[in-house]
Formats: structure tokens, sequence, C-alpha cells
């Protein structure tokens, strides 16, 4: 049993420490730095406890603000995802079945290309010297180069939708494969139209794989800020944007902290609230 | 009665063509030979890559983010390996809450890791390096890895381990011999994926980065300079070509773990 104990030890504690250290210690710093009072001080003097960052933010509107709008857009962009991908996945398990993994595939290679890279061809298209906009200019529909495909709030919404909407697909597909086609048969033996199957009995099973896409584009849209950077332009700031801001020029930590704990405490309550029934990472491959 | 079937296939193929298009368009804009990115194109030219191979801003920052990528899709393998033997093959207390920990990296949004890192780091008085990024890359590919390192171990026999044991291994060795030849697919699999993670993840290195970019860090600072975007687009056709090969592998060696269940394996 000793020894069980040691090899346990061996091979639990490397993970466990560097975990600790890296990731547990810094959350935890970083919910101390969101009581601290002032900015300057080393680390363990001037500790004052304090409830003033807290305090400022519940103050200021135009914090609230973007905090409900980064939610609206997360929520937004996560609905309209998991229904565009939707169809996708429909098809790609009940009607190409045999050829499907190389179809998932096809579909899954541009998430695997930079992200960065994406948004910069995007660019290209819409931008002012874009190709949208020479065709536009050819025709002689515009004079000159128009730009509101860029940089706004709207220009950020339509980015992610696009981004995400592939990667949906797969839990989507993960119930959908779970289906019991017996089911499907049995509802139609009992005189239910292909519509009624469709709704009454895929639907309904799909559910889960369907909140799990919601979750998984919802927690990291929610805490976006390089998309606002890259196409959003001085309109389309999100919560992330101002964390970023806190740490970056404003340099102000602890207000930052403050927001960073709030986010933080927020994605973590709703992971908890529907982990029981997406099951999220049972669909991360 | 035929349902109408041509509405799903024409949906999926419209949207892979939108998902290629801006593929295309850079692959495109890699050889032409104007120097800004407009249409019309204004001819053939290999002049890009030329130049991009003697920027050396962005060679060294794509030498950086290849090391940052080694280094860290290494650690997050080797723990997560580690992590996966723990979780499949030992009962403790716990093991809940490690598993939870270890798979919050996917739940926290990158600015919140990202932040608190930084505060950790200077606190500590470590100054942001490369290091630094890569200490982070490798907590938030650790996640993927363990996922799969898991999976793999799952389907496999105990009583492999324990015939090991009984006929002299000691642990060290039956961990050699048997476990990780055994799980060594799903080993260089999750090894890719870190990888991967690591090479394209600008969120959290922009937070931590210090005086040496990583190559997306670099690209993002090239972006406002119209100038420079022919050779930021050409690079961006190289790393293209080159994550699609890691792409592919990863699609065969999915393959090979689906073929060759482990009781197989186990007997080749």
């Amino acid at each position: 049993m000793a020894e069980q104990r040691a090899r346990l030890w061996a091979v639990l504690a490397p993970p466990a420490l560097w975990l600790g250290a890296l990731l547990v210690a810094p959350l935890v710093l970083l919910c101390g730095y969101s009581f601290r009072s002032g900015i300057g001080g080393s680390l363990f003097g001037d500790w004052i406890v304090t409830l003033d960052n807290y305090r400022t933010l519940a103050a200021t509107p135009s914090f609230l603000e973007l905090l409900g709008v980064s939610i609206g857009i997360a929520l937004v962009v996560a609905l309209a995802a998991t229904l565009l991908a939707y169809p996708v996945a429909y098809y790609l398990v009940f009607r190409v079945r045999a050829r499907a993994g190389m179809y998932v595939a096809l579909l899954l290679v541009p998430f695997w290309i930079s992200y960065l890279l994406r948004v910069m061809a995007w660019k290209v298209i819409l931008g002012s010297g874009g190709a949208v906009n020479a065709f536009l200019l050819w025709l002689g529909l515009i004079r000159e180069p128009i730009s509101v495909f860029f940089y706004s709030r709207f220009a950020v919404v339509i980015t992610l939708i696009y981004v995400w909407t592939p990667f949906v697909a797969l839990p989507i597909m993960a119930t959908l494969y779970r289906i019991d086609r017996s089911v499907l048969e049995a509802a139609a033996s009992l005189g239910a139209t292909p519509g009624q199957r469709f709704w009454r009995v895929t639907v309904p099973l799909s559910l889960p794989g369907v909140l799990a896409g919601v979750v998984m584009v919802f927690i990291p849209t929610v805490g976006e800020y390089v998309t606002p950077l890259l196409v959003g332009g001085s309109t389309g700031a999100m919560y992330g944007n101002l964390i970023q801001d806190f740490f970056g020029r404003s340099a102000n930590w602890p207000l930052g902290a403050a927001l960073a704990v709030v986010m933080l405490v927020g994605t973590l309550v709703l992971v908890g609230a529907t982990s029981r029934i997406s099951q999220v990472e049972r669909f991360i491959r | 009665m035929r349902e109408r079937t041509w509405p799903l296939p024409t949906y999926y193929f419209t949207l892979l063509a939108l998902l290629y298009l801006p593929l295309v368009i850079l692959l495109v804009f890699a050889f032409n030979s104007g120097t800004i990115l407009v249409f019309p194109l204004k001819g053939l030219t290999l002049r890009w890559f030329h130049q991009l191979f003697a920027t050396e801003a962005l060679m060294r920052s794509l030498r950086n983010s290849l090391l940052v990528a080694a280094g860290s899709s290494v650690v997050a393998t080797v723990l997560a390996t580690c992590g996966a033997i723990a979780f499949v093959r030992f009962r403790f207390k716990g093991k809940g809450l490690f598993i939870t920990v270890a798979l919050l990296p996917l739940y926290v949004p990158f600015v919140v890791l990202g932040v608190s890192l930084l505060l950790l780091f200077s606190t500590l008085g470590i100054p942001r390096s490369l290091l630094t990024i890569g200490a982070a890359h490798s907590v938030v590919a650790l996640p993927y890895a363990l996922l799969i390192v898991t999976a793999r171990l799952v389907g496999f026999d105990p009583h492999l381990e324990e015939a090991a044991m009984s006929l002299g291994a000691n642990y060290a060795h039956t961990l050699r011999r048997v476990i990780l030849p055994l799980i060594a697919p799903a080993i260089v699999a999750a090894w890719l994926t870190a990888f991967t993670v690591s090479f394209d993840e600008f969120a959290i290195a922009n937070l931590l980065v210090g005086r040496e970019p990583t190559l997306p860090v670099y690209l993002y600072s090239q972006l406002r300079m119209t100038t420079r975007l022919p050779l930021v687009v050409a690079m961006a056709a190289l790393v293209m070509v080159g994550t699609l090969s890691i792409f592919v592998a990863l699609v065969w060696l999915r393959r090979v773990l689906a073929r060759t269940p482990v009781s197989a394996a186990a007997r080749a």
C-alpha cells in the first residue's frame, strides 16, 4: 500500500504542483488584489483590505453597461452560431453518414488556421481597399470606399459568429449520433410526419449538445478583447478591453482585478449551473 | 413521398465556401506583386517570400513562437500524461477537485487568466519574457492534452499492468515498457494539439509578452502598417501550410487510434 502511495505521488504531484503554482495561485492572487487599495507598494506591505474597487465598479455606469453589452454579444453570438451550426450537424449525421469524418475535417480546417490571419483576410475582403469596395466602386454604386463593414460592434458580432459556427457543430453532432434510430422509426410508424419527428423527437434529444455548444461559445466570447481590438474600432469595445486596459495603459491593477473577478465568478457560476446537463468536456477532443 | 434533400448540402457547401474564402484570399495575395492588398491583382511574384526570409524581426518572432510552442507543449503533455495516469489508475481523495482544476483553463476567459498570471509574475518580480508566455501556454494546453490521453487510458485493461508487474517488472519498468507504448499515439496527438494551441495563441501572449514577441504578437503589431501587409500575408500563407500538415497528421493519428483499440495494440 505504501508503495502504491509513492507511485500515486510520483504521477500526481507534478501536474498538481504545476497547476497550483500557475493556475490556482494567480487566480487567488487576483481575488486578493481586487480587495487591495492603492496601486503602489510591495506584495506583503501596505495591504489595506477594502471594498473600494467593487464600489467603484458598481458606481460606474459605463463599466456595468459594457458588462451588459459583452453578455449580450456573447449570447447573440452563441445562439446564432448554434442555430447556424445545427443544420450542418444534422446534415452530416443523418445524410452524409459514411463520409462524415471527411466532411467534419473539411469544416474544421479553417478553425485550425490562426484566428488573427482569418480576421486579417476579412479585412482584405471587406476593408476600405477591399474586394467588396472595389467591386462597388467598379459598378459605380459608390463614389468612395465605405467602411461600414469594419470598426463597429456589428463587425465584432459578425466576426465572432463566423469564427465559432463550425466549432459548435461538434457537440451537436455528438448528441445527434447518440439518438437511437429506432425511436425515430417508432415515431414514424405511429404516424408522425417528418416535421413532427424532427421537432418533437430529434430536437429535444439533441438539447444537451445544443446547450454545450452555447456554453462553449459563450465563455470565450464574453471575455473577448482581441476581436474588438481587430475589428471593433472605437465603438466596438467589450468588457475584456476594460480589464486589459486597467492592466495596461490605465495601470490601475486593483480595479482591473475587481473587474476580472466579476467576470471569473460569473463564468464559473454559469459553467457550474449548466455542467450537469451539457458536460462540456465530453465534447472537447 | 420523398423529402427534399438539396437545401442541406447547399447550406453546408455555402458555409464551407465562406470558411475557405479568407484562406484563398490570403494565398492569392501572397503571390500578388502589388504592394497593397487591393483588387485588381497586379501579377505573380515570389518577391514577398524572398523578403520574408530576409526580414529579421519576422523570422525571429517565428523562431520565438516555435520555441514557446515546443517547450510548453512538451511540459503540458508530460504533465497531462502523469495526471491522466493518476486520474484513471488511482483512487485518491480530492480526485474530483484535481480534475476540476485541471479542466479550469477551458472555462476561465483568457483575459482573466492572462492578467492573473501577469499579477503573479510581477508580484514575484519575474520579468515578462518568452518563458512567462510558455508557462501560461503549458497551463492553457494542459486540459486538451489531459482529455486526449485520459480517453486512451480508459480504454485499456489494467490487467496488462498487473500482468507485467506479476512477471517481475517494477513500476517504472512497467510504465516505460507497457503503459507508455500503449498510449503513445494519444501522447503524440496530445502533443500536436498542445503545440498548435500555443503556436496560435494571442490573447494571453499579448499580455505576458516581454521584449521578444511571438509570431501572432508580431503579426498583430504589423497589421497597422499597410506597407508590411504583403509580407505578413506571405507569412500567413506559410503558417497555413504548416498548420494544415499538423492537422492532417492529427486526423491520421485519430484514425490509427480508432482502428487499433488498445487490446489489439497490446497484442502487437
